[in-house]
């Protein structure tokens, strides 16, 4: 850990609360990132990093510096934004008959031609966000790490707090269903 | 349509280009604001305070049942004959079940 850091949980924990400061502005951006993937909102986004400040500022106490505080800082930053999928998890189904212009058209040419359409496009991205909308919170959590984050099953167990048997089972199940939504999606749009 | 090629580029699009790490204007002071307010959670002030409010609850029911006690009617003593006889029946009940053939 950084000594920086440990000075100022220390700090923190006597009780000089204006020594959180300098933490919350060195890893809020790296908790902004965190949050945009599972919400889209910026108002949301903003509720779910001020939720995971609140629970650290709690918790801290109960942070034990044998790792670096900044792991101990995402795994309360990705259980609450799992609090947070599996408390929005009804309102956020946007149905995919109402695609905007450019997700048509991106579609339109991946039925054509699925080798030339462009994967760094937005609309492309946009898909992917309703896609993920449709996901279950578990299914949703580890594909977003597992395939968006590119974070290995032992790391995704270390975040979630699950086993690494059940990560990989989730992540088969996960994949599963997001080709069932995709599929979905092609039945609503050409059939 | 070719769907595990489809969910390979959304996959690949949603890689391609990480959410941004932007911080709204002067979050860190609204986060210092609302820490402000809280207090720091301590266990053992929890646990006294979780303790004074069940005290009212203990009390009154405590309370209810030495009421109950002194004022429900007493239940009558077995006449020393009938509790021989109970006794009797209770330790000889599972030799009759037992002979029974019935069972």
């Amino acid at each position: 850990m950084d000594a920086p850091d440990a000075e100022l949980i220390a700090a923190v924990l006597r009780g000089d609360t204006a020594s959180f400061e300098p933490l919350v502005r060195k890893y809020s951006p790296r908790l902004f990132a965190t949050a945009r993937r599972h919400a889209r909102r910026e108002d949301e986004v903003a509720d779910i990093v001020q939720e995971i400040w609140m629970k650290a500022f709690q918790k801290l106490g109960s942070f034990r510096a044998e790792a670096p505080f900044e792991h101990w800082l995402m795994r309360l930053a990705v259980r609450t934004c799992y609090d947070f999928l599996r408390a929005h998890q009804r309102n956020r189904e946007a149905p995919f008959t109402d695609l905007t212009d450019a997700e048509d058209d991106w579609l339109e040419r991946f039925a054509a031609e699925p080798a030339s359409t462009p994967e760094d496009a937005d609309a492309a991205r946009q898909l992917l966000a309703r896609a993920l909308d449709h996901l279950s919170p578990p299914a949703r959590l580890v594909i977003t790490l597992l395939e968006l984050e590119d974070r290995s099953v032992k790391e995704i167990a270390q975040l979630t707090g699950w086993s690494v048997p059940l990560v990989k089972v989730r992540a088969f199940r996960a994949r599963a269903e997001l080709r069932k939504v995709l599929a979905t999606l092609a039945r609503e749009k050409y059939l | 349509m070719n769907l595990a090629e489809l969910q390979r580029k959304l996959l690949a699009a949603g890689r391609a280009r990480p959410p941004a790490a932007a911080v709204p204007y002067a979050f860190e002071q609204r986060i210092m604001a609302r820490l402000r307010g809280a207090p720091v959670s301590d266990a053992w002030a929890d646990w006294a305070r979780a303790l004074w409010r069940a005290a009212a609850p203990c009390l009154a029911v405590a309370l209810l049942l030495g009421v109950w006690t002194v004022a429900a009617p007493a239940r009558p003593e077995p006449a020393p004959a009938d509790f021989a006889q109970a006794f009797e029946a209770t330790v000889f009940a599972a030799i009759t079940l037992e002979g029974d053939p019935t069972w």
